[in-house]
């Protein structure tokens, strides 16, 4: 299971969501020139988009740099959120150890945390996480072919 | 010989061998090809497979290990379970998205896929030897204890060779593949064998709670014998068992020497030959040191006389002040020996110490002073364990990532939301096994503390298999057929990991290492041939590791493999996912650079552990050590990890600088190369993010499939 570049191009040109792109500099892909297409009038109201009214283009870089930011920035807010607990346990148990052994329902209060209540902790995350990353993946979708086309959307069940 | 075998216990543990066998064998002939191996789970549901994920995942160190070390070292073995579940987290937060998308199965797959190179994927699969012979041994560990456990008198290393040669002898002859049945299946039967007798044992002992609190320093004062046994020996205190920073975290800095601080004159030197400095600028006098005869240098033997003249000159240059009440102490030292300048050097400092003086030695100087002017400063332990802790915590969280057999699972889902929601039922499964082990560590040290004085299945690591026979003395029968539910247990745990990762690394070594490096030009049939003998071959090697290691902790073991895993793989899924500039060198670079740094730094410390322990078996028994031990047993390192706890626990966890080191290694690297990035990287990391409905991976799988 190689990728090559040639198998690389083949998909895309037969990608059903690319739009052809008419200007000849194709090594330049940094300054691809967008096509303008109509779009559906009230189209915004449901899928995350700038308002600048212009297509997307999913093999473009700003296409790439936006769909990565997002999706790093969800998981960076949720590891961020795992990491602040979990790095932060020791460093509880290091400053404050009287604290942290005060009896809580016969455990000790940082035995409790980590050896009960941090797996819980974890699925919220994870709930969270999934949750939000189909809802990201969703309007993604729905954006490529709201801007594509309009109407009805060829994606639809897939 | 085996007039002592529990005949329950024998029929529990053979019924799983016998069940996971068949099953296999006969899930293994529904499946033939490749890809109905790799996309079994696509007609599978979510519960299943989530069930075989957790099944695969969850090895002797879960099922075994947890609970012993949790017996053995109290609240910081508790990090491992928490970080094996959390691991998962990471893993789905980062890197198994991406990775699904990209429809690499393995991570040389994705290696040769991101980089297009097949040299990488030939420097990718070493490490999933590296990581999965590292991986095997406690599961060795684990078959070998649970063997000796059901046939009493059975030396370790003959259980070891037993179950070693069964997984091996089946995965060759084509069963105990990755099926999704019989991984399911495992999981279950793990989940019902570790939870059964902890809610039968909390309901005759008292609960979880309350099992903990009898080891409540101030709780304590007031238990019966009704409630507890008596600790041992061995065990440790209450106080340390129960806190964080206990015997596991703080082991390294309670074997450090004690410090002394003397507010005296400090005699510091900086030449080449500082002892012999150290010895005139102190007027030291020494007996027999000069006698007539020779010293020996490493380069040149020098007589009395000039060594004399040596100190003499040497002395010239000298221009430091020295601790007054040192000088005229005599001291005594034997060179009739002193092959080298080291070696005169030992002799030297034994000598000193002997006659009461702190000697404080490094490469390039030395401080000396009477012990009876300095006072004793102890090594503070809590903040090396501190730092034991987080590089632990590293380790343990990024290695999940890299486990050569845990990836691939993945890929049994049929699409994105699926395969989220199997992610979130995997956390969900594994996190309720976790919370039971620690039960049961628990349990043990407050009803079967003898544990804490032997080795092997006498020692904490046989706890979860022993501790259900407790119960035979109110209840008979019931604590031998709970003990071989957990033998059982074990079983299903050691196998399902062990054949996971045999799988693995044959794989990687009849398909890539033979296939593609030794014989380009075999068949599919020469290659299927050489499968079943790259599994012997591995199963002998794993049988071999796996003899050796009874003294070490099998969770220790498994911490160790997530550490290089964590130093290796992870950096490289984790930079390859989300940083476009990465090239095939930089990602080596790295790769190799902090996994064989990581690597070597635990086997150092390892070695240690493995000469310590073989001298105290020696002991134990009673016979005298052998002739090619005595001549290792210099070079064990113990003495320097005393004087060095920093450098013993990076040492022994090196997560914390590996993996820092292997991303800056990476980075620095591809920058430098940066005209060799992958000419098509925008359309790779397109099929890495974009959601599959944009058509991208769809296609890469219909060509994928149509080219099988």
């Amino acid at each position: 299971m190689q990728f090559t570049q040639s198998q690389f191009s083949q998909r895309k040109a037969r990608d059903p969501v690319s739009v052809p792109k008419p200007q000849p500099n194709h090594e330049n892909h940094r300054n691809r020139q967008r096509k303008i297409v109509d779009l559906a009038p009230n189209w915004q109201d449901f899928v995350m988009q700038p308002p600048n009214q212009t297509p997307i283009d999913i093999h473009s870089e700003e296409f790439l740099a936006r769909l990565q930011s997002r999706q790093l920035r969800l998981s960076i807010a949720c590891a961020s959120t795992f990491l602040t607990a979990l790095l932060a346990l020791p460093l509880l148990n290091y400053a404050f150890p009287e604290a942290m052994s005060s009896p809580t329902g016969g455990f000790t209060l940082t035995w409790l945390i980590l050896g009960v209540l941090f797996f819980p902790f974890v699925w919220v995350i994870a709930w969270i996480f999934i949750r939000k990353s189909i809802a990201l993946e969703n309007a993604e979708v729905a954006e490529v072919a709201a801007s594509a086309s309009p109407s009805p959307s060829p994606y639809k069940g897939r | 010989m085996f007039a002592a075998v529990d005949p329950f216990i024998l029929a529990f543990s053979a019924i799983t061998v016998l069940a996971t066998v068949a099953m296999g064998f006969w899930a293994a002939r529904k499946s033939r090809s490749a890809s109905d191996f790799f996309v079994a789970g696509r007609g599978v549901s979510v519960g299943w497979n989530a069930s075989a994920i957790s099944g695969e995942y969850l090895s002797a160190a879960s099922f075994m290990g947890v609970a012993g070390m949790v017996m053995s070292s109290g609240y910081d073995a508790l990090w491992y379970p928490v970080c094996y579940a959390c691991g998962y987290l990471f893993l789905l937060l980062f890197i198994a998205g991406p990775l699904r998308r990209f429809g690499a199965y393995t991570i040389p797959d994705f290696a040769e896929g991101r980089y297009d190179s097949p040299l990488f994927r030939k420097i990718a699969v070493i490490f999933v030897l590296f990581i999965g012979f590292f991986y095997t041994m406690p599961q060795m560990k684990g078959a070998g204890t649970t063997l000796a456990y059901i046939f009493p008198g059975l030396p370790y290393w003959a259980g070891v060779v037993l179950v070693g040669a069964v997984i091996t002898l089946n995965v060759a002859l084509g069963g105990m593949k990755g099926i999704t049945l019989v991984q399911a299946f495992q999981y279950w039967a793990k989940m019902f064998a570790i939870s059964a007798p902890v809610f039968i044992l909390m309901l005759v002992y008292g609960h979880y709670g309350h099992q903990l609190e009898l080891n409540r320093p101030s709780g304590a004062a007031g238990t019966t014998p009704s409630e507890r046994l008596p600790l041992t020996a061995k065990a440790p205190a209450d106080a340390i068992w129960i806190n964080p920073f206990g015997p596991l975290t703080t082991k390294a800095a309670k074997a450090a020497k004690p410090g002394y601080r003397y507010s005296g004159p400090l005699i510091t030197f900086d030449n080449h030959h500082p002892f012999l400095s150290f010895l005139v600028s102190t007027s030291l006098k020494i007996s027999r040191a000069l006698t007539p005869g020779t010293v020996g240098w490493p380069s040149n033997q020098l007589s009395a006389a000039s060594l004399v003249g040596e100190i003499e000159a040497i002395n010239k240059l000298s221009r430091h002040a020295y601790a007054p009440s040192l000088t005229n102490i005599s001291v005594f030292v034997d060179c009739s020996e002193c092959s080298s300048y080291s070696a005169f050097n030992r002799q030297m400092v034994r000598a000193l110490e002997q006659a009461g003086i702190v000697v404080q030695m490094d490469a390039v100087s030395i401080t000396a002073f009477p012990k009876t002017e300095a006072t004793l400063v102890p090594v503070d332990p809590r903040p090396y364990a501190l730092l034991y802790t987080y590089s632990l915590i590293i380790a343990l969280v990024c290695g999940t990532a890299g486990l050569p057999h845990i990836l691939v699972r993945f890929y049994t889902n049929p699409d994105g939301v699926s395969a989220k929601r199997t992610t979130m039922w995997v956390m969900i499964l594994i996190g309720i096994f976790y919370v039971f082990p620690p039960v049961l560590g628990v349990l043990g040290r407050n009803w079967m503390p003898s544990l804490y004085e032997g080795a092997g299945v006498n020692g904490t690591d046989g706890i979860v298999l022993k501790l259900p026979t407790i119960l035979k003395e109110r209840y008979g029968v019931l604590g031998s057929i709970l003990s071989g539910i957990t033998c059982a247990g074990a079983f299903a745990a050691f196998m399902s990991t062990f054949s996971g990762l045999l799988v693995s690394m044959t794989g990687a070594l009849a398909h890539d290492v033979y296939g593609r490096i030794l014989r380009p030009q075999s068949t599919a049939g020469e290659r299927m041939h050489m499968f079943k003998w790259c599994a012997v071959a591995i199963g002998l090697i794993a049988v071999l590791l796996g003899t050796l290691v009874e003294n070490f902790e099998i969770n220790f073991m498994v911490g160790q493999a997530f550490a290089i895993a964590a130093a290796s793989y992870f950096p490289l899924l984790f930079m390859s996912v989300w940083w476009r500039g990465m090239t095939t060198r930089g990602a080596a670079t790295g790769m190799l650079g902090g996994g064989l740094l990581a690597m070597l730094a635990i086997s150092l410390t390892s070695w240690t552990t493995f000469i310590t322990a073989q001298a105290a078996k020696f002991k134990s028994i009673g016979r005298p050590e052998p002739e090619w031990f005595t001549s290792l047993k210099p070079y064990s390192l113990a003495e320097f990890w005393s004087l060095h706890p920093l450098l013993r626990i990076l040492s022994e966890q090196p997560a914390i600088w590996a993996v820092p080191l292997a991303i800056l290694l990476m980075v620095v690297i591809s920058k430098w190369t940066a005209r060799t990035v992958p000419a098509d990287i925008r359309m790779k990391m397109l099929v890495l993010h974009a959601p599959e409905q944009l058509g991208l991976k769809q296609e890469y799988i219909r060509e994928h499939d149509t080219s099988h």
